[in-house]
């Protein structure tokens, strides 16, 4: 065991090495930050000062070097922008995307299991129908579009939620998130709204499949010769079987909603970790650009490896092959 | 007497104050400031922002004329000079007194922020601070240098209590951000909102007592959603609403449009360094000696563009033509030079008299996110020149990408394109900003020509540029700076203006904003109807 997680670390490392050497090549090769950051009315001096400031007339091979070390000392670089450590940048702003990404998963999940199953049981119904041609519009409209449109309906139209922005923050047991507060789940709700639909349609048509199949399996018919409730057969025999497929893609596919968070929090200007990302291209800040990267680096190589490790620990050929 | 006199004035004015300070206002921001610093980042967003922290000695307003702050008054006493007589009474938000010993320490720190993108030193180099007394300051310089309040206008004064030993992230965090200004920071939270709030004791200088009692900036970057935010009532204030919605916007009474032009002129750069420029080439494919070096070639694009058709289909209406660098009204600014006609058949005849008639090919450059609608223009650009023979192509790119080729993307750090669209604004408000970075010899000795992307040359003209930049008396300057555009523009065609950018703001209809022709958003240009 002990060889084994030695192995796979050195191997994270190394993935994690290789990473930075393609970011951190990859983005010193677009543009010049420091066209976009200095004010153009200065001249060819004040140039000279901010590329030195910014340890840019350095050999690229040298920056790398600079950024290994500090990297080891857990220091990813200062933002140009901000002038702010990046790391520190990041991590102010992941409450905020993870909120997002945590309640749009909630709304997913308590909106698409009843939708599916009922679609699942009554498949002929003009309801199950609608769902399912309404879960072919939520997959294939496109996000930023979507979210313009809940704006202009809740928002601008009707006016019941507000337009844009993150709400009030309240703590609850040490952690503080604009969940616990009224005027932060007002805020909340449309983006999350907005990043749930895609989602929300994959687990629908999962669901639908997956009680298609089931309601067909023996155990439910004898369940219900048995002369259970139908609402018994549902929720505890039909629910539980059907959950174990959509546990493992809800799991899988909770990075990627983080990913898709750039879109809508840009639209919803949502103070999260995408919308820093995406200014942060934009500005060519490099330092934040590659934190952020090997954030997520980490993030997979890190899941990757804990997945493993259950493996070994479920899975004893697994662990034989990698102690060899 | 005197004392129920004081009393009465002194009840109203907390009546009065209590009256004005009822209200809170919410701002939508395209962009937000990268700190709160006022000297970290010298960039729009950032001394827009610090306007109302902060005062600087000289203000300016949305004219760009400058107005007594906190200085009262400001003359030079001799060649190289400078006598500034400062305020007295005005109190630092924490309540400490405002004196000399503050500008002096703002001088010395302002050009040496640690980590600084984009420092004041551009402003302050060469300049020496001396204290007199307790409210005169004198500005040295080696030369006699006229541009003393202009420059001295785009440096905030910060407190030198709170200043020293402070770090950038102790302005953003609020422990050092105490100014003298209209509000008082009270937060920010990078990339949701900043809050602000009325400082009851302000100095008050010209209009611009704060007459909200707590102000909440969110940055909204899209346009859709900015407009939307106002739509729902979220927000009362919007800035950079996009052209192509203006229109629509008008009809809705619920809203108030108002646009002004700034001191953005949108111009094109050419290649006139280079026989053979990497971009040009004869029709066909062939080599051609470059074409853009001959100055009739240059004033026939200039009778090519329709600027009329470029300012109503492709801006929407949204814009000013341009026939100089800076629009009427600026100092320096010629009065005689007016927009080129739109006259294809003498463009054509100056095309072949130049031994161009057959026209050539050329790729026109441009960024496509950073002026309105910048893509566009450059594919109007490429229409209208093929009415004359000139086979434009045309290449857009995201200004991450495009500003470094195009000053420094060729072979030595040389520009890289041969053609291209580009914008300039002059941030001192005068015809020196743009001439001096734009059409003077490119010369990185003296600081000349940085922006010049075209490398156009012309000894007369730099001595001009160069005897303006040192004549203190404002009417000659005006008059040399009006002569050296007139020459470098009207004749020598060493950059083509194509229009004035405008800027468009919107409010809830019970409000409206004084544009400004910096592009600043500043709570204090808000009236009530």
């Amino acid at each position: 065991m002990t060889a084994f997680l030695l192995k796979r670390s050195t191997q994270s490392l190394l993935v994690l090495f290789i990473m930075s050497l393609l970011v951190f090549s990859g983005v010193n090769l677009v543009g010049d930050p420091v066209e976009m950051l200095i004010n153009p009315e200065a001249d060819q001096e004040d140039v000279e000062r901010v590329i030195r400031e910014l340890g840019l007339d350095r050999p690229i091979t040298e920056q790398y070097w600079f950024f290994l070390v500090n990297a080891f000392k857990g220091d990813l670089g200062t933002s140009f922008v901000f002038g702010e450590p990046a790391l520190k940048l990041i991590i102010q702003r992941m409450p905020a995307t993870l909120e997002l990404a945590f309640f749009s998963l909630f709304i997913s999940i308590i909106f698409a299991l009843p939708l599916g199953i009922y679609a699942g049981l009554k498949p002929e119904s003009k309801i199950s129908k609608l769902i399912m041609a309404g879960s072919i519009l939520g997959f294939s409209m496109p996000t930023f579009w979507v979210g313009i449109i809940f704006i202009m309906i809740f928002a601008v139209h009707l006016g019941w939620l507000p337009s844009t922005g993150r709400g009030e923050i309240g703590t609850f047991m040490g952690i503080h998130s604009s969940l616990f507060t009224l005027d932060g789940l007002s805020h909340i709700f449309l983006p999350a709204l907005n990043l749930a639909l895609f989602k929300l349609s994959s687990i629908v048509r999962l669901t639908r499949a997956g009680t298609r199949e089931i309601i067909h399996q023996d155990y439910i018919k004898f369940a219900r010769a048995k002369g259970l409730s139908e609402n018994r057969v549902i929720n505890t025999h039909l629910l539980k079987n059907i959950l174990i497929p959509i546990v493992t893609v809800v799991g899988l596919e909770f990075g990627s909603l983080i990913a898709f968070s750039t879109v809508t929090e840009t639209i919803f200007a949502w103070p999260g970790m995408g919308k820093l990302i995406i200014d942060s291209i934009y500005n060519l800040d490099r330092p934040v650009i590659v934190a952020y990267l090997m954030i997520i680096v980490f993030f997979f190589v890190f899941l990757n490896l804990i997945v493993d490790i259950l493996y070994t620990i479920l899975d004893p050929r697994v662990r034989i092959q990698g102690s060899k | 007497m005197k004392l129920i006199n004081g009393l009465i004035i002194f009840i109203m004015s907390c009546f009065l104050s209590s009256m004005s300070f009822s209200k809170d206002l919410t701002v939508g921001l395209k962009s937000e400031p990268s700190s709160i610093d006022p000297h970290y980042h010298n960039l729009g967003p950032n001394n827009s922002f610090s306007t109302h922290i902060f005062d600087s000695l000289v203000g300016t307003d949305e004219n760009q004329q400058h107005y007594p702050n906190l200085a009262v008054s400001w003359k030079p006493i001799d060649d190289t000079t400078w006598e500034f007589k400062l305020r007295k009474n005005v109190k630092w938000h924490d309540g400490s007194d405002f004196t000399a010993d503050d500008v002096i320490f703002t001088s010395q720190r302002a050009p040496n922020v640690p980590k600084s993108p984009s420092g004041f030193g551009t402003y302050l180099k060469g300049k020496t601070f001396i204290k007199i007394d307790s409210h005169t300051i004198h500005i040295k310089t080696g030369k006699p240098y006229p541009l003393m309040p202009n420059d001295i206008s785009t440096v905030k004064i910060i407190s030198k209590k709170h200043g020293e030993n402070a770090s950038t992230s102790d302005y953003n965090s609020g422990k050092a951000a105490i100014g003298t200004g209209p509000y008082k920071f009270v937060q920010w939270v990078p990339g949701d909102k900043i809050v602000i709030e009325a400082n009851e004791n302000y100095h008050g200088a010209l209009k611009n007592k704060p007459a909200y009692k707590k102000v909440l900036f969110k940055p909204i970057k899209t346009g859709p959603a900015r407009i939307a935010a106002l739509l729902a009532g979220d927000v009362d204030l919007i800035d950079s609403v996009p052209p192509l919605d203006v229109a629509r916007l008008k009809k809705n009474n619920k809203l108030k449009l108002m646009s002004g032009p700034s001191n953005r002129v949108i111009y094109l750069h050419m290649d006139q360094f280079r026989e053979d420029s990497p971009h040009i080439r004869a029709i066909g494919g062939g080599k051609i000696k470059n074409p853009l070096m001959n100055v009739k070639v240059r004033k026939a694009i200039s009778l090519a563009i329709n600027r009329d058709a470029m300012v109503e289909k492709v801006m929407e209406g949204i814009a000013v033509k341009a026939g100089q660098l800076l629009p009427a009204g600026f100092h320096g600014v010629s009065p005689k030079m007016k927009p080129d006609p739109y006259d294809p058949s003498t463009a054509k005849k100056l095309l072949k008299e130049a031994g161009y008639g057959d026209g050539f090919e050329m790729t026109i450059h441009g960024p496509n996110d950073r002026y309105i609608n910048d893509a566009k223009i450059a594919e109007a650009l490429a229409q209208m020149l093929s009415r004359i023979g000139i086979k434009a192509k045309v290449e857009t790119m995201p200004k991450a990408v495009y500003f470094k080729r195009a000053s420094s993307g060729g072979p030595n750090k040389s520009p890289e394109f041969s053609f291209m669209v580009l914008g300039w604004g002059a941030g001192s408000g005068e015809a020196s900003s743009p001439l001096r970075a734009l059409l003077h010899s490119y010369d990185k000795s003296i600081g000349m020509g940085r922006a010049n992307r075209g490398r156009h040359s012309d000894p007369a003209v730099d001595k001009i540029i160069q005897k303006a930049l040192s004549t203190v008396d404002a009417d000659a300057r005006g008059k040399l700076l009006a002569e050296a555009t007139e020459i470098a523009v009207g004749q020598n065609y060493g950059v083509i203006p194509v229009h004035y950018q405008m800027n468009t703001w919107a409010t809830t209809s019970n409000l409206s904003y004084q544009p400004r022709t910096d592009e600043r958003t500043i709570v204090m240009g808000l009236s009530d109807n």
